[in-house]
């Protein structure tokens, strides 16, 4: 990988769109991430796996900068974030799309105007103008035009995270990185999320990151998965890289922890989708067969 | 013994720190809210509910609280001037109450209970929900898109609520005096206009814009500033509105001393404070 330092490390020549460099975070006394050295190449779909509390979200807080790591550096398409001012900060997240947990959609505004936000910050385009590209992109999420109007609290939570999913994508970024886009949501949900993600990457060639602890949908989407793991079991974080590498690995992992993760977030789904086809909430139970093979 | 002493010396000292980190906190945040005035116009389509909101939602129940203060301080100080024969000066000293004093007061506390906790509810449950990190994410600043609009609308109405705290206060102290404690209208009047000058407007309206600066200010920190949960939303907005008080009527003593000292450079022969 071609790489090249200048100006006091401000600046990166490097192959990656992402580097986190000796990356670790503390909040007072409690370190949550534990030198995390990370490179994601351009296109490329990271999925980071790990138990919950292990600072999964914050990796990617990290990474647009929502925090500042205790140590260690960020830089994004080669620039260090820390070095950045307001304005330049501001146009390199414009870059960037950020798909929330549970959306974050804001509550006073309607669907229309969420997905338009983003458009503020550019001159030049008239109401109409404004509309047509939001409905594209609602359409491109599988949303009907009747959304437009409805404020988040009308929809349900799959069709927030989708929503959520437009309006990260209404500037066409580089990078676009999702929170458990599928936690909450049921199986069949699950796949429609995950099929979003896969027509993204395939339609706009963006580099993704993905936090997740549905191994389902690591497999689905990943081209490499990283999992984060605490170094003590006594308290949540202090997290480093357990494993890294392409999903089909995984499994053959000789580490006892990685396989005791990934068999129990397996077992966790099959037994969702069990119960999900009991209750008859499952309208294509050979997902079911899928997993059990 | 001695450890007790430790343990007290260590609480206290770790409460100063506390102290400190947070009037530190509350500065920087005031200025980032100055600085943003200057930088960026707030689009309209923020500044409109907020001026909403604060202005003309407020109006209502600033006024009825103006009206029945009003009466109020005519039924408690009717006693003492009937006892001395002064009942004719009740309006004087209804009036003079009103315009230094509780019409700025009276505004201030209402916005804060009904703006100022609202405010801080909303921005906590924004923050709560990730909506406060996903503006950050989409390269807007909060700052400028959520805290400079209800700034203005603070700074800018408050005046305007307290002059109609004032009116309603003097209505409803005239209104009670003289039809209720039948007291002579024409005297009232003619005290009411001998005793309260335009400074005495002037100082309730230049107290009252500090007032609605401090709410904003305050009730917008601890918004931002929010624990998780539901929890940490309701203790958000109950310490706004407590904090915004009591500095209110801190800000209250500071601004009536000074505005007592500027009172005597103007007109020397007046009674001073000090």
């Amino acid at each position: 990988m071609a790489r090249e330092e200048s100006e006091g490390s401000k600046e990166l020549q490097s192959d990656s769109l992402v580097e986190l460099k000796g990356v670790t975070l503390r909040f007072g006394s409690q370190t949550i991430l534990d030198r995390i050295d990370l490179e994601i190449p351009r296109g490329q779909t990271l999925v980071v796996i790990g138990e919950s509390g292990c600072g999964k979200t914050m990796l990617l807080k990290v990474m647009i900068r929502l925090i500042d790591p205790t140590l260690g550096e960020v830089y994004f398409d080669g620039k260090l974030l820390r070095s950045l001012g307001d304005v330049e900060l501001t146009a390199l997240r414009q870059r960037m799309g950020f798909v929330f947990q549970n959306a974050a959609l804001f509550d006073s505004m309607t669907i229309g105007q969420n997905v338009a936000f983003p458009l503020r910050l550019k001159e030049g385009l008239d109401l109409a103008q404004t509309r047509r590209m939001v409905l594209d992109r609602l359409a491109e999420v599988g949303l009907p035009d009747n959304v437009y109007e409805k404020r988040p609290n009308q929809l349900s939570g799959g069709m927030r995270k989708r929503v959520g999913l437009a309006r990260a994508l209404m500037l066409e970024p580089d990078l676009v990185l999702y929170d458990e886009p599928t936690t909450g949501l049921d199986p069949i949900m699950s796949d429609v999320i995950n099929e979003l993600m896969m027509r993204t990457r395939a339609k706009r060639s963006v580099t993704s990151v993905i936090v997740t602890h549905d191994m389902h949908t690591a497999r689905k989407v990943a081209d490499r998965v990283v999992m984060l793991y605490p170094l003590s079991r006594v308290r949540s974080g202090e997290s480093q890289i357990l494993f890294d590498g392409p999903p089909d690995q995984l499994d053959q992992s000789s580490d006892r922890r990685v396989r005791q993760f990934v068999d129990g977030q397996a077992g966790d789904r099959l037994m969702e989708m069990r119960r999900a086809r009991e209750v008859g909430d499952l309208e294509t139970p050979n997902l079911l067969d899928q997993m059990q093979d | 013994m001695l450890q007790g002493l430790v343990d007290y010396i260590q609480h206290w000292g770790a409460l100063t720190v506390r102290g400190v980190n947070a009037v530190g906190d509350i500065t920087l945040f005031a200025t980032r809210i100055f600085r943003w005035l200057f930088v960026a116009k707030p689009a309209p389509d923020t500044i409109l509910p907020s001026f909403y909101a604060v202005g003309v939602l407020s109006l209502p129940v600033v006024a009825l609280t103006g009206t029945f203060i009003g009466m109020v301080l005519a039924v408690q100080s009717i006693g003492q001037f009937r006892s001395i024969g002064m009942e004719s000066r009740l309006g004087a000293v209804i009036n003079y109450s009103l315009v230094r004093e509780l019409g700025p007061v009276l505004a201030a506390t209402m916005l804060a209970g009904r703006v100022g906790s609202a405010m801080a509810a909303v921005l906590g449950t924004m923050r709560v929900t990730e909506q406060i990190d996903a503006l950050v994410a989409m390269g807007a600043n909060p700052i400028h898109h959520l805290v400079v609009p209800r700034f203005l609308a603070c700074v800018l109405l408050i005046p305007a609520l307290t002059v109609m705290a004032d009116f309603m206060g003097i209505v409803g102290g005239y209104f009670f005096s003289v039809n209720v404690l039948r007291i002579d209208h024409s005297q009232y009047l003619r005290n009411s206009r001998d005793f309260v000058g335009g400074f005495d407007l002037f100082c309730g309206i230049f107290k009252s814009i500090f007032f609605g600066a401090i709410i904003a200010i305050v009730s917008c920190y601890r918004g931002f500033h929010c624990q998780s949960g539901a929890e940490g939303v309701g203790k958000a907005a109950t310490a706004a509105f407590v904090l915004s008080f009591v500095l209110i009527l801190i800000l209250d003593l500071m601004l009536n001393i000074l505005l007592d000292g500027v009172a005597t450079i103007l007109w020397p022969r007046g009674n001073r404070l000090f």
